[in-house]
């Protein structure tokens, strides 16, 4: 049932992405779907009444919660940091060009 | 800034430098990391970033030998790689040895490619700031 | 064996190294040299059957792996050689092309970035790792197309990275459902899970990752950005992304996820034979009202990308046959052809067709090399897109899906429409005034472009047996075999 949470914040993201008019808000709701995404990987991980995957010296044998999505959890938060750091670098540049954040005005290409 | 801000951020910014250092080290330990301890470290430069701001070519100057300390971050960790190729012939190959576990020297290659990722994301991130600054600047 | 970690190893070497060093020459050199040792590497592996690569020397343990594998099989190494053959043409271009800009070793390290992505893409054997991958290639696409800085090409890399994005996010959920599922992230374990354990999450998987990948391949719905982003990048990073870079993010991965992973099935096989019609048509019927050069090509892509995607969702082995020879073409014929763009906009500094004319007297190889591309790419005999086409329609034949083959031999005739088009304006008829005192185009360029024609004229020759059986035939029993794939977990 934990699962709906972040199937509604990946949607929230998406309608955000869909929906703005403002480059920054568009930037934002990118980063909502990668959030929720991050979060469905660390419930996919979670095992009951699990530890952290941590060894520690003398507590052998606990029962851990599954390391792996952690780890890819990290590996997206660093793709997520660059394509939101280059995202915020081009609507910067845009500003500069265009002198506004409104999608209906940057309208140089023709469909 | 004021000058509450640019003292406070003098006096910490050491200190967040050493954490930094301290949770890179202890990366194949403990929580952490590379990543995390190349971001407190970035975190630091931040602050003394937008505490002092500085001149253009100041920026631009820093700008730059992050960016090289960037590419060398990375260049050690492809050195690490390709040393696995040409000593064991396989690439990523642990080839140093394993110590005892949960000491400081343990685990082989995994410190070094920590320390490696820790240049590379402190350089990565303080980059993409100065140059998000230096965008800023061009306007005006 | 020794050789698989070159293929992603090399150009991040490189691309690190230009970042760190200023002179121009030792970029051109460096860069060209990578590309050149890759290709001749990537010929090398046809000698050798499929090879499974464990990263970091991790066994498995219990039958159930763990750590990181690559794969090489016929369909990897048909992809190799397509993908570093055309990065080495696009780079000896680049020596001429990319003088005009500055920062020329900042976009070698972009290039060589996206070209380690597009080979670990090809390679990679783990669901996540392709992932990972994928988006190095794409973020590197992204501030390629942007690399110019102007208006224009800043307004395409931010919607081309806006749609590129979510594509990700899509890929990536379905990723995490799988794993959920499956509790593997090797591709070939993944396979065998699913078969043993039913195939229940494959239907809402499945549409992720058509949404995902065909956004990454410009498939018809999903197309909207291609014809901004392309057109707006430098013309060697153009030839690039139209020539392989949709096909090994979005076909490619396609392909290997749904035949080898998943299994194709006939819900599937139809998805992907309807997506492949409709853009075939819409992206051809679209090419003909546009007067840009470049956006004219960026349209043409949609269209012959539908054609791949037609030939290898019929799941035939004589339908894939025809589609990986027709990628194989198209990836030729399209950078060749993004490539006269370029040299045409070098010499005159327009690529507005309304504004050239009668370019062939004044650049007789560009316009010559265009004119076999035009030629090759509308399907005219004995060229080489003939023959895909042709064993595309036949195929559709024998499967008795004879409304596909119709719409193919249409999409047939609308590319020949355009491409006159093409050669009508820009080459052929009265040279224009403004235009006299333009020159043919530096060495390295016309070498390339030549290089390319003469493959364009040569390719047909790869439906004869004895060379079929060395580079098609394999590439062809990987996705004939489907999820046989699981096998390989066993070395």
């Amino acid at each position: 049932m934990v699962y709906i949470l972040p199937i509604i914040l990946f949607l929230v993201g998406l309608f955000g992405v869909l929906v703005k008019r403002n480059l920054i808000k568009m930037i934002i709701s990118v980063s909502i779907m990668d959030y929720a995404l991050f979060l469905f990987f660390a419930l996919i991980g979670y095992r009951g009444e699990g530890m952290p995957p941590i060894e520690l010296k003398g507590a052998e044998h606990v029962k851990f919660v599954d390391p792996l999505p952690q780890a890819l959890v990290l590996t997206a938060i660093v793709i997520g940091l660059a394509t939101t750091a280059l995202l915020v670098g081009i609507a910067v540049r845009i500003y500069q060009k265009y002198g506004t954040f409104d999608i209906e005005k940057i309208r140089k290409l023709r469909g | 800034m004021s000058e509450i801000v640019k003292t406070v951020s003098r006096i910490f910014a050491p200190l967040i430098i050493v954490f930094g250092i301290y949770v890179t080290l202890h990366g194949h330990l403990t929580p952490g990391g590379g990543f995390a301890g190349g971001l407190i470290i970035a975190g630091a430069v931040v602050l003394l970033v937008l505490a002092y701001g500085g001149e253009r070519e100041k920026l631009e100057g820093e700008k730059k030998s992050t960016s090289r300390l960037e590419s060398s971050g990375i260049l050690l960790f492809w050195l690490v790689a390709v040393l696995g190729l040409v000593v064991g012939g396989i690439f990523f190959l642990n080839i140093m040895g394993k110590g005892l576990p949960f000491t400081i020297f343990s685990a082989g290659i995994i410190p070094v490619c920590n320390i490696a990722i820790a240049v590379e994301v402190g350089g990565a991130i303080s980059t993409i700031l100065l140059a998000l600054v230096l965008f800023e600047k061009d306007e005006n | 064996m020794y050789f698989l970690p070159l293929f992603i190893g090399l150009p991040l070497f490189g691309a690190f190294v230009l970042s760190l060093i200023k002179p121009r020459r030792v970029g051109d050199v460096l860069a060209n040299l990578i590309n050149l040792s890759l290709l001749v590497i990537s010929f090398l592996l046809l000698r050798f059957g499929t090879l499974v690569y464990k990263i970091g020397g991790w066994e498995p343990v219990n039958g159930i792996p763990i750590g990181i594998y690559w794969v090489k099989d016929g369909l990897s190494t048909l992809m190799l050689i397509i993908v570093n053959l055309v990065a080495l043409m696009a780079t000896i271009f680049s020596v001429n092309y990319m003088e005009r800009f500055t920062e020329k070793n900042r976009y070698y390290c972009l290039f060589l970035l996206m070209l380690a992505g597009m080979n670990g893409v090809i390679l990679s054997g783990d669901m996540f790792n392709l992932f990972v991958f994928l988006e190095i290639a794409s973020i590197a696409s992204y501030s390629l197309v942007a690399f110019g800085t102007g208006a224009e090409e800043l307004e395409a890399a931010f919607k081309y990275q806006i749609m590129g994005t979510i594509a990700s996010s899509f890929i990536l959920f379905g990723i995490a459902l799988l794993y959920s599922y499956t509790g593997t992230l090797n591709m070939a374990d993944m396979a065998r899970v699913l078969a043993t354990k039913g195939t229940a999450p494959v239907v809402f998987v499945g549409a992720l990752f058509i949404m995902g990948f065909g956004m990454k391949a410009a498939i018809m719905p999903f197309h909207a950005w291609l014809p901004d982003a392309h057109p707006s990048a430098p013309a060697p990073i153009s030839a690039m992304l139209s020539g392989v870079l949709i096909k090994v993010l979005g076909i490619y991965a396609l392909i290997r996820i749904i035949f080898n992973v998943f299994g194709i099935t006939p819900v599937l096989s139809d998805i992907l034979m309807v997506l492949g019609t409709i853009s075939l048509m819409v992206g051809g019927l679209l090419a003909i009202g546009q007067r840009d050069f470049k956006r004219l090509l960026a349209y043409s892509s949609i269209s012959q990308v539908g054609y791949i995607i037609l030939g290898i969702g019929l799941g035939t082995p004589l339908g894939i046959l025809g589609g990986l020879l027709h990628l194989l073409n198209h990836s030729v014929f399209k950078s060749l052809l993004f490539l006269n763009s370029g040299a045409v906009v070098y010499a005159t500094g327009t690529r507005d067709m309304q504004k050239l004319g009668g370019l062939n007297g004044k650049m007789p190889v560009t316009g010559g090399s265009s004119f076999i591309a035009s030629m090759s790419i509308a399907g005219v005999p004995p060229f080489s897109g003939f023959w895909s086409k042709l064993v595309i329609i036949i195929a559709c034949l024998f499967a008795n899906r004879f409304g596909f083959a119709i719409w193919a031999i249409v999409g047939s005739i609308i590319t020949l429409a355009y491409y006159m088009k093409v050669q009508r304006d820009v080459f052929f008829g009265p040279l224009r005034e403004d235009l006299r005192e333009t020159k043919e185009v530096p060495g390295f360029m016309k070498f390339s472009m030549i290089i390319l024609a003469v493959l364009c004229v040569s390719m047909g020759l790869l439906l004869i047996p004895q060379l079929r059986n060395i580079l098609l035939t394999p590439a062809v029993e990987v996705l004939k075999n489907g999820i046989e794939y699981a096998g390989l977990i066993s070395y």
